[in-house]
This record gives C-alpha cells, sequence and structure tokens, in this order.
C-alpha cells in the first residue's frame, strides 16, 4: 500500500467532515496537544553490553514508555545503538512469566510432568526439599548456581555468599566465565590486580587504534562512535582491524587484516621481535617496572581429564607455572617469529605485519589496543591477553591518555558483579581467592562468621558444572539470569543430558521462556531491568545505579528477592558442620537469612533512606534498605584496598564513577604516579598487584588449536553476536523492530565456498560437527565475509542452537570455552 | 483495545503455531513435551529453517514507537558502501541533497558533537548509519509485545500495568 501526501489530506478531510457531522472523528485528527503530557524521567544503565551507555527511562502510570541516551553520561553522550533505543519494549513480551512453574504429574512433582502454575511457597518447598536432600546426601559439592555478569551487583553478592557463607559451596560461577575469564586471568598474570588500568578518555587521545580480535562496530556500537569520531576527526589516525574473517568494523580499517585462527599467538610475537629489533623497546620503562618470565607450554585444552589431547599434553595440571627469565632470554625466544615464519603460520603478508608492528614500535604514536570475544573465547586466551600486555610493557605505552591495552567487556556488569564481587568459583570480593587462608579470614571478619565456615576448595566452573551435573556430581542446581541451555558449549554430550539427568533438579529464573527454561524442572518469574533497584560496573570500571521505576508484572520478583527468601529456608543446623557450631554456639538455630542478611550490617539502613518517590520491593517486604546493606557491606572490603567504592547514596547521584574512588575523587589512570591515589610518590608507575611493584611480561610460543578442519570436517567455525541482538535474543527477539532487523540465524560463508558444495544464497543446510549439527540457511552476502575456509553462525536464534556443534575445550588457565574455532562440514539439507 | 490486542495476537499466533495465548500453555506441547516460545519445538530436534525474508522495500514511513525512536529504514540498502572512503546513505539523507532527494534529512541531532555544539556537517560519531537506523524484515514478528503507547496510555482512563 503505498500512500502520497495527497491521500492523507484527503482523508483527514474526510474525517473533520465526519466530525462536523456529528460522527466522532479519531482522536489523531484532533491534532490537540495533550493537556497531561508529563513523563517522569530517571536514569538507568542499558542492560545489554560491558559498554556501559547511560539512558534516560520515561515511565508513566508504571509503564516504560520510551528510552533514549543520557546527555549528561560521559560514556554515550546522548547516543544509544538500536538495541538501546528499544529499551523499552524489552519488557514487554506477551509472554512474560508471571508465576512459578513446576513439572509436575498428578498435582505432584515429575521429572517427567507439564510444567504448572504453583504458588511461591510451593516453589520455595520443593527447592527446600531438593537442596537439603542433596546436602545431607552429598554435601557442599552437592549443589551448584550458575550465575551472570548480567546479575546486579548486589544480587551476585547476596548470591556468592548464601553459596560460599551459607551451603559452604563454591560451586558457584557466572556466565561470564564464558566471556571475561581468560582477559581476568591475563590481568592477574600480568598485573596481579583485575580490570584495565585505562578508561574510554582514551578513545579521544590515541593515535592509533588495533582491534585484536573484537568487532566493536556491532558488539560495542557507541565505543565504536567514539572511534570513529577520533578517526574521521583526525586524519593522522590509524585503524587496524584484525580478525578471522571480515565484519563491520573493517568498513573504518586503514590496516584491514585477516588472520589464520589462532595465529594470533604468532603475530603477536612477531610484534615483540620486531619492537627489539628496530629499536622500538623503552629501555628505561622495562628496566624499573618489568619482569620476564617463560610461561609453562603444552597446557593441554581443558577437556575432560580421559581425552587423549588431556593425556598427550605435559602440563595440563601446571598450566599457570613460569620461570623468571631475562630481557635477552626474551629477546631470543620471539626471535623464532620472524616475518617469513609469522606468514606462514598467520597468512597475513609481510607488509601488512611490518605496518601493525610500526603502530607500535614507533614511540611517537599513541596506541590502543582494544580486544574482546575473539582473544577471551580461545583456548590460548590468557596467553594472548599476556601477549598483547607485552607489546604496551615493552614499549612503555601504558596507563597514560590513548596508551591503553583495554580488554573491552561482554556484559553490562561482567566488572562490576562478576569480577569486583568474585561470583566466580575460585574468587571473593576485591580480587581476593578462596584458596588462600588469609583471604578467607578477612571475609569471614567482614561478614562476621565464625573462623574456617568458607571452604578453601575451588568450586566448579561453568564447563565443569555441565559435566558435573551429567555425571551426577551435582544434583542441585539454580540458573539465574542467564541462558546457558543455548550458550553453553557440546550441548547434546554435556549440557542437556546434565540437565535432564533424572537425579538433577534444575531451577531456573527467569523472565521470559527460554530454552534454560524449558529444560528445567522448576521455573522462577523473575523481575527485571529498572523493575529492581541496581547497580552494575562498565568496563572502564565506572559503576552506576539506578532505582526501581515500575512494578514487575504478576507475581515476577527479583533475583536479589529471590536469593533472600530462600535463605530464610535453612538453618546453620542444618547446612554448616557440628564443630563449628559447638565452637561457636551463638550461632546454633539461626536461618542463613539471620546470619547472612539479617546481621547487624546488611539490615542496619531504614527505609526511609530510599530517595523519595522511588519503589523498592524487596526492601518494602523486608523492612530495611536492603540495596543499601548489601553495598555498604561489599565495598568494605575495597575500601583502602585500590578498589575503593563511594558510598551508597553517591551513585544514585552521578552518572556513574570510576574505582579506585578515593576522597571523593575518581581514577582514571591507574599505576601512574599522579593520577592513581595508589602509585607510591617517586615511582613514575608503580604496579602495585605485584609485591615489587613490576609487571609481568610473558615468554609464550604459538601452540595449534585442539580441533581443526581436515579432510572431512573441513571448515573452521565462527560464532558471535549481531548488533541487533543481545546474546541468546531472549529480549532483543521479543523487540518486533528488533526481530524484524535480524529474524533468523544464517551460515555466512564465502561464495566461493558455497559454489563448491553446489549452493546458491538461501539453500536450507546442515552445519555439522563431530557433537552435533543445526539447519540454517546459506548467507553469501550482507555484513559478514568469511574467507574460504570459515563460516560464521551467530547464536542468538534460539530455533538454530549453534551450540549444538560447538566444541567445549577452554583455556586450561581461564576455563573459558573457545566458542570461535571448531572444524564443522556444511551440507545441503 | 487490549482485548483486542489479545484477541490478534492470538490469531498470530495460531496461525503460526498450534499453541494457545497464555504463556504458561505455550510451555507445553500436545505430546507433554514443554517448548520455548521462540524455539516452538523440544530442544533435541533441529527444525527446518524459515525462508530467508525479503527487506520491505515500499519507502513507507513508519510510526514511531517514541519520538527519539530512530526511524527505521524503508528500503533496501543492499550494497549500500558506507566506509572510509564513502557513506550511500548520505548521498540522500544529507542536508545537501534532500532538496534533490525528498528523502528525509538526518536529524539535527546528527550535527552536534560530544559536548552539543552544533557542526558545519554530521558529525563524525554518527557517521555510521546502521548503529541505530535498521531495515525491517517483511516477517512477522515472532511474539506479541505488551509496549503501550504513550498517546494510548494517556488517553486510557484507567491504565492498567501488564
Amino acid at each position: 500500500m503505498k500512500s502520497s501526501r495527497r491521500d492523507f489530506i484527503k482523508a483527514n478531510a474526510i474525517a473533520t467532515a465526519a466530525a462536523a457531522a456529528g460522527m466522532s472523528a479519531p482522536v489523531s485528527a484532533s491534532n490537540l496537544v495533550a493537556t497531561d503530557n508529563k513523563l517522569k524521567w530517571a536514569k538507568a544503565p542499558c542492560r545489554f553490553c560491558g559498554t556501559g551507555c547511560s539512558m534516560n527511562v520515561a515511565t508513566r502510570d508504571n509503564r516504560v514508555v520510551a528510552t533514549h541516551g543520557d546527555i549528561k553520561s560521559p560514556v554515550n553522550k546522548g547516543l544509544a545503538c538500536v538495541k538501546g533505543y528499544f529499551l523499552s519494549k524489552v519488557m514487554y513480551g506477551e509472554d512474560r512469566l508471571q508465576q512459578p512453574l513446576l513439572r509436575m504429574t498428578d498435582g505432584k512433582y515429575d521429572k517427567h510432568g507439564e510444567f504448572t502454575p504453583i504458588s511461591w511457597d510451593a516453589a520455595f518447598d520443593i527447592m527446600e526439599e531438593k537442596f537439603k536432600a542433596t546436602l545431607k546426601e552429598k554435601g557442599p559439592r552437592g549443589v551448584g548456581m550458575f550465575g551472570s555478569g548480567q546479575w546486579t551487583v548486589w544480587e551476585g553478592y547476596a548470591a556468592a555468599k548464601l553459596f560460599k557463607a551459607g551451603f559452604l559451596s563454591n560451586n558457584i560461577d557466572p556466565n561470564a566465565r564464558h566471556c571475561m575469564a581468560s582477559a581476568v586471568v591475563g590481568f592477574m598474570r600480568t598485573f596481579g590486580i583485575d580490570e584495565p588500568m585505562g578508561c574510554y578518555d582514551d578513545f579521544e587521545h590515541a593515535d592509533a587504534f588495533v582491534l585484536w580480535g573484537s568487532n566493536m562496530a556491532e558488539m560495542h556500537p557507541i565505543l565504536w562512535t567514539r572511534l570513529t569520531d577520533r578517526r574521521l576527526s583526525n586524519p593522522h589516525v590509524k585503524v587496524c582491524v584484525m580478525s578471522t574473517y571480515e565484519h563491520r568494523s573493517f568498513e573504518l580499517a586503514d590496516i584491514p587484516v585477516i588472520f589464520n585462527p589462532q595465529s594470533d599467538l604468532a603475530i603477536l610475537n612477531y610484534i615483540a621481535n620486531y619492537i627489539i629489533q628496530n629499536d622500538g623497546v623503552n629501555t628505561d620503562f622495562v628496566d624499573k617496572h618489568v619482569n620476564f618470565r617463560r610461561g609453562n607450554t603444552d597446557i593441554g585444552y581443558g577437556l575432560r581429564p580421559e581425552n587423549p589431547l588431556e593425556q598427550e599434553a605435559a602440563n595440563s595440571d601446571k598450566a599457570g607455572g613460569s620461570q623468571p627469565m631475562s630481557f635477552e632470554e626474551f629477546a631470543k625466544f620471539v626471535s623464532d617469529y620472524d616475518a617469513k615464519k609469522t606468514t606462514e603460520i598467520s597468512g597475513v603478508p609481510e607488509k601488512q605485519l611490518i605496518e601493525m608492528a610500526k603502530l607500535y614500535a614507533d614511540p611517537k604514536t599513541k596506541v590502543m589496543s582494544l580486544w574482546t570475544m575473539g582473544v577471551n573465547q580461545h583456548t590460548r586466551g590468557v596467553w594472548v591477553n599476556n601477549m598483547i600486555y607485552n607489546l604496551h610493557l615493552l614499549t612503555g605505552k601504558i596507563s597514560t591518555p590513548g596508551n591503553s591495552p583495554f580488554s573491552l567487556t561482554g556484559q553490562p556488569s561482567a566488572c562490576g558483579t562478576a569480577r569486583e564481587v568474585g561470583t566466580f568459583s575460585h574468587r571473593l570480593p576485591a580480587d581476593m581467592v578462596v584458596n588462600n587462608p588469609e583471604h578467607r579470614k578477612i571475609a569471614e571478619q567482614k561478614w562476621k562468621l565464625p573462623a574456617d565456615v568458607i571452604p578453601g576448595w575451588v568450586g566448579s566452573h561453568a564447563v565443569q558444572q555441565n559435566r558435573d551435573l551429567k555425571d551426577g556430581k551435582i544434583n542441585a542446581y539454580w540458573v539465574q539470569v542467564n541462558n546457558n541451555v543455548q550458550a553453553a558449549p557440546n550441548l547434546n554430550e554435556e549440557t542437556l543430558p546434565g540437565y535432564r539427568n533424572p537425579d538433577n533438579f534444575i531451577v531456573v529464573s527467569d523472565a521470559y521462556p527460554t530454552v534454560t527454561a524449558q529444560a528445567a524442572d522448576l521455573i522462577l518469574p523473575t523481575a527485571m531491568w529498572v523493575e529492581k533497584e541496581g547497580a552494575y560496573g562498565n568496563a572502564e570500571r565506572r559503576t552506576q545505579f539506578w532505582h526501581q521505576m515500575v512494578d514487575a508484572p504478576g507475581e515476577a520478583r527479583s533475583d536479589l528477592w529471590q536469593i533472600v527468601e530462600f535463605s530464610k529456608r535453612f538453618t546453620t543446623d542444618e547446612v554448616w558442620p557440628a564443630d563449628i557450631l559447638n565452637a561457636n554456639p551463638e550461632f546454633k538455630g539461626k536461618t542463613l537469612f539471620d546470619v547472612l542478611y539479617a546481621n547487624g550490617q546488611v539490615d542496619k539502613y531504614p527505609l526511609s533512606d530510599i530517595a523519595e518517590g522511588n519503589r523498592n520491593q524487596e526492601s518494602e517486604e523486608l523492612g530495611f534498605y536492603l540495596q543499601k546493606g548489601l553495598f555498604e557491606e561489599y565495598a568494605s572490603f575495597g575500601r583502602g584496598k585500590a578498589h575503593d567504592l563511594a558510598d551508597f547514596d553517591t551513585y544514585h547521584e552521578e552518572r556513574g564513577l570510576r574505582w579506585p574512588v578515593v576522597e571523593g575523587k575518581e581514577t582514571r589512570w591507574r599505576y601512574k604516579e599522579g593520577s592513581d591515589p595508589y602509585a607510591r610518590a617517586g615511582t613514575d608507575f608503580d604496579f602495585y598487584g605485584k609485591p615489587d611493584g613490576k609487571a609481568v611480561i610473558f615468554a609464550l610460543p604459538f601452540e595449534p588449536a585442539p580441533e581443526m578442519p581436515d579432510e572431512e570436517y573441513d571448515l573452521w567455525l565462527s560464532t558471535g553476536r549481531v548488533l541487533e541482538h543481545w546474546h541468546s535474543g531472549s529480549m532483543t527477539q521479543r523487540v518486533p523492530e528488533l526481530h524484524k532487523a535480524f529474524p533468523n540465524a544464517v551460515v555466512y560463508m564465502h561464495p566461493s565456498d558455497a559454489r563448491k558444495r553446489k549452493l546458491r544464497r538461501g539453500d536450507e543446510v546442515r552445519v555439522i560437527s563431530r557433537r552435533g549439527e543445526i539447519k540454517t540457511r546459506v548467507e553469501t552476502r550482507g555484513r559478514n565475509k568469511p574467507p574460504v575456509g570459515l563460516v560464521f553462525v551467530p547464536w542468538f536464534d534460539a530455533s538454530q542452537l549453534i551450540n549444538k556443534v560447538t566444541l567445549d575445550a577452554t583455556d586450561p588457565l581461564s576455563k573459558q570455552t573457545d566458542f570461535k574455532k571448531c572444524a564443522i562440514k556444511i551440507e545441503r539439507a | 483495545m487490549k482485548n483486542v490486542i489479545a484477541v490478534l495476537s492470538f490469531l498470530l499466533l495460531t496461525s503460526l503455531t498450534n499453541y494457545g495465548a497464555l504463556a504458561e500453555e505455550r510451555l507445553i506441547t500436545e505430546g507433554g513435551q514443554t517448548t520455548a516460545t521462540l524455539r516452538n519445538g523440544p530442544i533435541d530436534e533441529e527444525a527446518s529453517p524459515p525462508k530467508m525474508s525479503k527487506v520491505e522495500n515500499n519507502d513507507i514511513k513508519r510510526k514511531r514507537a517514541y519520538p527519539m525512536q530512530p526511524p527505521t529504514i524503508p528500503h533496501k540498502i543492499d550494497g549500500y558502501q558506507v566506509d572510509l572512503k564513502v557513506n550511500t546513505c548520505m548521498s540522500c539523507h544529507s542536508r545537501k541533497r534532500t532538496a534533490e532527494s525528498q528523502a528525509p534529512m538526518v536529524s539535527v541531532t546528527h550535527y552536534m558533537d560530544r559536548e552539543g555544539n552544533f557542526l558545519a556537517d554530521v558529525s563524525p560519531r554518527r557517521y555510521f548509519c546502521e548503529q541505530c537506523h535498521v531495515t525491517q524484515a517483511a516477517t512477522k514478528p515472532l511474539i506479541g509485545n505488551d509496549f503501550i503507547d504513550i498517546d494510548q496510555l494517556i488517553n486510557n482512563d484507567s491504565p492498567k500495568s501488564h
């Protein structure tokens, strides 16, 4: 139907005539400005990626009616990407879960029954029964939880407390394991302290940007606007984009580099060698601030121990080991990676290798290196992180404006919640770890708990949890804020058998009926985003708060409410060892709610502290300001320990602050004397995460991927996201405009790879690996242009579960899955 | 109005699937297998993917969900070059070209830099149009959305939440 302006005027004239004749005209024809057209606006960080844009959210009559980028936010200055603009609609998919649902037959729980609405009381009853039975039979190792970098700060904190200090189980891990774990271990190995030293201000100062496995144009769109602004406003600026296939970020590339999967390891050593050979080393910086170490090699691939690849690996049990070495030894080590060898491994022409290397080697060029999943989702992801830092440390290009190795974050609070709070199976708040007795002691004191109550064993990480479920080692399991049945690798052989194992009881908290909910036994309906008060921490260490703006639908409740309510169902006598209770009789008979949340700290702030005009469902029900109590208790871990957070109320006023916040001032560049209050006087640079104040350059080699194309499985598969959809699409696919922008997953392939298989664009094909297959359609055009021999499939589409195809190999150090590389074949369906 | 929406979405859904309109119902298929609404089938079977849909290409402007929503693109953009050398979108939508093209001019906000100062031309931070503006495939939503337009909310005497 095509309508011209003339038709429109004619239609309006008819409506006006109708009104004159006493018939009612449509409201729109009256053109009156509504008399009461006020909206209530408030700020909230975006619900999606790790950029952490601040959004303005309009509400009226308990509904979100509009969203746009916050002009006052230093992150995005009024911009939002297409997903951010449509945030208004993510809560209103018509299939929002509004009641707990339990699989039942004839009124009783049955693993094979049909989902039946039940009350919250009944939901907690069956959860309590299953968790208690498991704790009794298997002890703390039999229960587990899988959370998220999309938990709010206090949700992650409350969950970690419930598991580590309540159930005395470290089997809690976030989906940030799939996302940022390699970055974390990279930081800890090189600097001894997590998260980037620089910040987004670096975008306005750098002379060169190098993307090591990141499609920022789609995955961090608003940071890409800052990078684009810098490049187009300053013609001297160079952009180098590296990837295993061409994507949208290549549109801005001065140096577009396509490399063979896994060969980034060789390229990094080539550049280090080039810097040394061409007088690019900042000798003064290296002498004062750097140690050299040789890392253990042949470390395996994080597969099950019986896998031949693990059996053959020399150092799979000591993957993190390293020995000191000298600069000269390091120089000799990287000298193996000359242009000839590196081109052979990577497929990158020497001319391009030199162009890239010069950006780092030239002392006058300020370089910002950027990376996300291409580096982190890598069986040598920690190594690649370490090796990018090598380049910045050799040249001293670090911690000053524009000189910035910058690990971009995937999720909105992978930093703020998963990492800083310490929801990983090995971590405690403020970078502390469970297997350090001193750290456990600090946590026990902060939490006002008996000594030796926190377990010292490292719990199961994401991939291990699925193996444990399949093997029947974990029997009671709770999933919050993630869609792991759509995400976790090797769905057919590991995840699904684990969820459907008759010995296991699986609880999934979600706003929508995802495939993970489908695989569960009990579904808990969950409040999302501005239906609750929250806090996120973004990639540049910026902590941002928001208020509850609307009520959640039906009986949906926040993850925080669920965790705290569930804690009331357990007493210490039921879950703590008798010797601890005998030594600390004052804890006998108390509920976990009493000891974890009503401990005189978390419950000490009155409801009157809630800023006027804001709802707070959880606190109103409990009678104290729960979020404030949790945050202040949590913040006490980091204050004075280089992780200082401001006080709770400040964050509700500010557009976020970058920690450490010392004496009311945020920190933009860490480790640099003068800009970081923790860098000691006279040091110039102080890498205080390490005892001697020195960062570490690691000598690490190229090692091949665990599974590579062969005669039968003849293509590489890479998976990832698209701009219009967030992760598994459970929010964005329910927004009509976003769905219609990218309705279904496709397999992007090179036209000659299609021709070779007698396939054309739009043909239905099977994408098959040794583990499973999906059906999809061939795309030979559009935004992604893979080279011959590689295909790309996005994972947002629940109707095409590409995680049936992916391999559950992980980095042995970080335990993060490599979703970017496995071998597949493609056949006509 | 709410009833009309419910009936419409019911019709839409029943035409796509065999499930009813209640979320809880849609979790359950006839065989007792449960199913997620965006998958509409068991987890261990892979269905045939729908045909690739064409992009709507009728040049008819669509209503925005709220004033600050970036307008969706009502035409094909296949092969449009937007890179370091050229921006094909601006050959119709820039201020200097709209008289000739009769295409809508990019919003005035696009001429502002990070600090809110107006520039002589479109700001480089707004250069990549597709970060906010997207085409729309000629396909139906997989699932209805109960977002309520502000005008409707103002006109409702007793607004409903959800």
